[in-house]
């Protein structure tokens, strides 16, 4: 029994990690609207991606042939996790490298603590990685006297201004150069004072100040963009170097990897490997993928974990409809055409996962309980949908989400009411005729709407309603 | 109970409701596509890397003039000797430190795979192209690439590569576009990438 | 042909010149139109707030209304889109195989209004007048759930005295979502405020769509701020001619200065 039950999906644990938001997302994003500078910001960095993105992806004829099959080979990983992980187990240890399981955030931060320990580093160099953000990892690594150091360059910012990330791709996206540079001169050490806002120069003193870093650090703790069960190969797919640094420098290396990242063969990469760049930074490829297989004599790191996380994720395959949100291969394509994030940002969504893809999967790998605003953070306007490049079906899952929030409600609430009420009404058409001549009689909306009760009169607040037709369209119909 | 059995216990329950039907992956993109040589200098150009088409036997000349005079010049163990202009200073890799790597002017290497339509080299860590490490560190990276080592595609450069080998795709130099999200060249990398195209 | 007028409830409550503009161009067309007096509502609402099991008696509803004819037309891309990608769903959520059959039978002969004239009818020029300067803004529904691509701009196209103007950033979304608009009532506005700003640098005088609820909330914020264009339902311009123009007609045509 008790080995059953031990063994049922679970959601990720409370108190740990940054997947629940302290406020609603309504509330969290009205914060966010009343910033000029941020949507300014916003609005021009989703702009260029967007242009870029379609540029390069209209050069493949076979991008929707490409879509299909990174759709498919998601969907086939799900469908043979446990055997496939089973798998990349094993070829991983075959080539010299350990594999760790982690249940939950707490287990994940433990495990890494504990081998970053064993070394006797007290600093670990970070590669960018969703899933350390997701568990806490920087906060569990600090508590424990170890120092993370970021090194992917909004990463550096977003450490250094005491900020949270607010993209899954770019986490600064919502400061602009001139914040950037602040943030250097107040946060940076040694930085030089005649730091301009140039682009290049700001990414030059990110150079400088972590070079000596990368060369004395014996610890690294990256994440994984695939892993291949077929060979046991990792892949780190990233722009500035700063993966290479870690991923090759250090005596240590330690993955923290999703378990849904796994794919099942080789030949699978050439799918992702043309969808990924092209759907994220909109680039042909981005300038460093770094692929290892183990452990290799006299090159890298040799000693390398891997950590297999859970987190909620086996709850996110329990269902059935929800679990396309495990096909993400963290593009973030869905927020740069999402018209709510290009209005609020990441951070009013409260978990590491923004935008769209974060409404879908954040609520479930917490269960939709504890994050039940956001399956309504979207006007279901489709954009995500069209940009996937692996096909999920957001507006679906939104939908669906919407659903499991309503029906895990244990009281009615006003809302649940009304609804009852509109669709007894609905489905009874003279109600349905009375209802209709009532509006239009009772006029119960006050002029344009302007009198409305809550929550009504937020639509009101800025639009006015039209008047009531004097006759229906089936008044009209019958008489003719 | 351990970890592991519980995470694999509880991913098994979660697709225990209703089996898995197997699941048919549709492979109708392009597995290849036609070779364009042109088309690769343009793409690795558009990434600001610098292309030099030369015969083998320019390879010294092209190498020494990418150069400033005395420069330091790392070398992995196994790269043709012919390539190296007789000016520069050649640190051969017998497992150099990493300050006397990065220290250095320029790295040479081969390549393993190149990609025309993506202006990828990938590196596999051959003895023409040596650990990793070597051609992170310097500021300057002179790739030497014969025609026969391009594909068109990215599929046909997989098929090309074991995954037994540390892999490096390098497109373009070092770049980063976490400022407004415009691709600055520069960050940790090579700021300079050369590739010397060999036909 | 005999088509049945799927009128969708708020068509048929709060924007009933959209219907009758249908009525009229499709037996100014030749077809004969048919009003199946149970209809209520697709129930959209229910199912884009999360109450799949109060929308479940109007799917069935709705499937039991529609079953009976051979094409069926609503002058709504999103409620088309209901039907076609939420009923069948709602009735399998609900464990009924049978109809969710149905419902995507019903589904597979429902058309949006742009897509029964274009694709089933095969017209693009209904014979239309309409001498005003109109953008269209193609409803998130219309172009991404029912992809009715460039149908509704061929159809302006060949009216007369029409003069279309490009909205720049069409493809962006209004802002309304049905609940999102109450629910995320700021986000919502914020969204509209973009969409307006477009609207407003056409310089036309009538902004158009397929779906009387994103025209009511473009409309609506337009009024509020009294900007003088008005929203028309694409029905009401394609049923419009000349010589038919009631006096009614002409005056709520009309450009209010």
């Amino acid at each position: 029994m008790t080995r059953t039950f031990l063994g049922m999906p679970a959601t990720a644990p409370a108190g740990v990690g940054q997947l629940r938001g302290e406020e609603s997302f309504p509330a969290a994003a009205r914060r966010s609207l009343a910033d000029p500078q941020l949507r300014r910001n916003l609005g021009h960095a989703t702009r260029t991606i967007r242009a870029k993105s379609a540029g390069v992806i209209g050069e493949l004829p076979d991008w929707q042939e490409l879509r299909s099959a990174g759709s498919a080979i998601k969907a086939d990983v799900l469908a043979r996790l446990p055997e496939l992980l089973e798998q990349l187990e094993a070829k991983v240890t075959e080539a010299g490298g350990v594999v760790h399981w982690a249940a939950d955030a707490n287990e994940a931060n433990r495990i890494v603590t504990d081998l970053v320990r064993a070394t006797g580093s007290d600093r670990v160099i970070k590669v960018k990685s969703m899933a350390t953000q997701e568990i806490g990892l920087n906060e569990a690594l600090a508590e424990a006297g170890i120092e993370p150091v970021e090194t992917d360059l909004a990463e550096l910012i977003v450490q250094l201004g005491d900020d949270r990330p607010s993209h899954i791709l770019v986490p600064a996206i919502h400061r602009n150069r001139a914040e950037i540079r602040e943030i250097f001169l107040r946060a940076m050490p040694e930085v030089d004072p005649a730091l301009t806002d140039e682009p290049a120069v700001l990414a030059a003193a990110a150079r400088r100040y972590l070079r000596q870093t990368f060369l004395h650090t014996k610890v690294a703790v990256s994440g994984a963009n695939f892993a291949v069960a077929e060979t046991g190969t990792l892949a780190v797919v990233e722009s500035e170097g700063n993966g290479r640094m870690c991923l090759t420098l250090p005596e240590t290396l330690i993955t923290v990897m999703g378990v849904e990242k796994v794919v099942p063969t080789w030949r699978d990469l050439e799918v992702f490997l043309q969808l990924l760049p092209r759907a994220s930074t909109g680039e042909r490829m981005n300038p460093y993928t770094s692929m290892w297989t183990g452990v290799t004599p006299g090159d890298g790191p040799q000693a390398f974990h891997l950590v297999l996380l859970d987190n909620g994720r086996s709850a996110v395959l329990a269902d059935e409809v929800g679990r396309q949100a495990l096909h993400c291969i963290r593009c973030s394509a869905c927020l740069n055409v999402c018209p709510v994030y290009e209005r609020t940002g990441g951070h009013a969504y409260g978990s590491v996962y923004p935008g769209p893809i974060g409404a879908v999967l954040s609520p479930q790998l917490t269960g939709v309980a504890d994050n039940a605003s956001l399956p309504y953070a979207s006007s279901l306007c489709g954009a995500c949908f069209d940009a996937c490049p692996v096909k999920i079906d957001i507006p679906e899952l939104l939908v669906h989400l919407r659903a499991e929030a309503v029906e895990a409600r244990r009281r009615p609430t006003a809302e649940s009411v009304a609804m009852a009420a509109a669709a007894y009404t609905m489905d009874r058409p003279r109600l349905y005729e009375a209802a209709q001549r009532a509006a239009r009689l009772s006029r119960l909306a006050g002029r344009r709407g302007r009198g409305l009760p809550p929550p009504l009169n937020g639509w009101t607040g800025s639009r006015d309603l039209p008047d009531p037709p004097a006759q229906t369209f089936r008044d009209w119909w019958a008489e003719r | 109970m351990s970890s592991r059995d519980l995470v694999l216990g509880r991913l098994r329950a979660a697709l225990a409701e209703g089996g898995q039907p197997p699941v048919q992956v549709p492979r109708d993109y392009r597995p290849e596509g036609t070779l364009d040589l042109d088309q690769l200098v343009e793409r690795l150009t558009d990434y600001r890397a610098h292309v030099h088409r030369v015969p083998e036997a320019a390879v010294a000349d092209t190498v020494a003039g990418l150069l400033p005079a005395g420069a330091t010049v790392v070398v992995p163990p196994g790269l043709p000797r012919a390539w190296l202009p007789s000016e520069v200073t050649t640190l051969t890799d017998d497992g150099l430190d990493n300050e006397r790597i990065a220290a250095a002017d320029a790295v040479v290497t081969g390549a393993a795979v190149a990609v025309a339509e993506t202006g990828t080299v990938v590196l596999d860590g051959s003895p023409d192209q040596g650990r990793r490490v070597l051609s992170l560190l310097p500021d300057r990276h002179v790739c030497v690439l014969r025609a026969d080592q391009v594909v068109a595609t990215v599929p046909q450069a997989l098929a090309r590569l074991s995954p037994h080998r540390p892999l490096t795709w390098i497109s373009g130099p070092s770049a980063t576009s976490d400022i407004e999200l415009n691709r600055v060249e520069g960050v940790h990398g090579p700021r300079n990438l050369h590739v010397i195209l060999l036909p | 042909m005999r088509i049945a007028l799927f009128v969708t409830c708020l068509a048929d409550t709060m924007f009933p010149q959209a219907a009758k503009a249908t009525v009229r161009l499709l037996e100014r067309l030749g077809h004969e139109v048919v009003f199946p007096e149970q209809q209520t509502c697709c129930g959209q609402m229910h199912v884009n707030t999360g109450y799949q099991r109060d929308a479940l008696p109007l799917v069935r509803r709705h499937v039991r209304t529609f079953d009976p004819y051979d094409v069926v037309v609503a002058p709504s891309g999103s409620c088309v889109g209901s039907v076609r990608h939420q009923h069948a769903t709602v009735a399998r959520r609900a464990g009924d195989e049978r109809l969710a059959g149905r419902a995507e039978s019903v589904a597979g002969r429902t058309y949006e209004l742009s897509e029964l004239l274009v694709d089933v009818l095969g017209v693009t020029d209904v014979g239309a007048y309409y001498p005003h300067r109109v953008t269209y803004h193609p409803t998130c529904h219309s172009l991404r759930m029912l992809r009715v691509g460039d149908r509704p701009l061929r159809l302006l196209r060949e009216v007369r005295g029409l003069d279309l103007v490009e909205l720049p950033a069409a493809e962006q979304c209004c802002g309304f979502g049905g609940t999102f608009a109450v629910k995320n009532a700021d986000t919502s506005t914020a969204m509209l405020a973009d969409k307006m700003r477009h609207v407003l640098a056409t310089g036309a005088d009538v902004c158009t769509a397929g779906d009387s609820s994103c025209l009511m909330h473009i409309g609506g914020g337009l009024a509020r701020l009294r900007t003088g264009v008005r929203t028309v339902h694409l029905a009401e311009i394609l049923a419009s001619t000349e010589p038919s123009q009631t006096a009614d007609e002409r005056s709520r045509l009309a450009v209010r200065p």
